[in-house]
């Protein structure tokens, strides 16, 4: 006898995660990568621990496969913020693809912080634009 | 891999390690390749999300409940390697 629920669980977490690790290999600059990497592979092993507890379907089981369930559906996006963050800082490069760069000149070269989207904004009404990454010097050796 | 009277077939099970243990290969060619660190970093991420859903499945096939604390285990370690390669490679551009 077949228990179908858990095993479409299974088979639908393991497709996810497979084509996440697909993806990485695929897709053109980290960013894209961070998509695929955090959120198809947090997504299977939800639906893979989904499969555990109907597999078991036992209360410590369940409650601990939802743990693990919470536990990266909350740090999964943390860490590929904070990736994310680290790679535009440390100056990696974009897929070609990438017109416009909002980011561009945003950080601050000397504490890291972003200037706040107020900064930016009264910047703009004193007469600039929002810096882009054709008219500023700011986009070092970005490309 | 007997388990339960009812359970997930035991070639879904070998079928689905096949295919994390390919997804790993996979994911360790990005490892190797690169460019940059921060999709080396990026890429072990993923490793230790495999593991843990390799860990899953196996407690399925091996019907043992106890290896389900393995994953958490596996995805606190993981957090917390992935922060601190981002916060040092950050703080390297910067001194």
């Amino acid at each position: 006898m077949t228990d179908w629920p858990a095993t479409i669980a299974v088979v639908l977490g393991v497709i996810l995660c497979v084509l996440s690790a697909v993806g990485l290999v695929r897709m053109p600059d980290v960013y894209i990568r961070l998509q695929v990497a955090s959120k198809a592979s947090s997504l299977g092993i939800a639906l893979l621990m989904l499969g555990v507890a109907l597999h078991f379907g036992e209360l410590s089981v369940t409650i601990r496969a939802l743990l693990v369930v919470v536990f990266i559906f909350l740090t999964a996006p943390v860490a590929a913020h904070v990736i994310g963050r680290a790679a535009y800082i440390t100056g990696t490069a974009l897929a070609s693809g990438t017109t416009p760069d909002e980011l561009a000149g945003a950080y601050d070269p000397e504490t890291g912080r972003l200037a706040g989207l107020g900064d930016r904004l009264a910047g703009e009404e004193a007469g600039g634009e929002l810096p882009t990454t054709d008219d500023t010097g700011e986009d070092t050796g970005r490309r | 891999m007997m388990g339960h009277i009812t359970g997930v077939p035991d070639t879904v099970i070998e079928l689905a390690l096949v295919a994390l243990a390919v997804s790993l290969v996979l994911a360790f060619v990005r490892l190797v390749r690169g460019p940059s660190l921060m999709d080396r970093v990026t890429s072990l991420e993923l490793i230790a999300s495999l593991v843990a859903a390799i860990v899953a499945v196996y407690a399925i096939g091996t019907d043992d409940p106890a290896l389900i604390d393995v994953a958490i285990a596996l995805a606190l370690v993981a957090f917390m390697g992935a922060v601190a390669f981002a916060r040092y490679a950050e703080l390297r551009e910067r001194p």
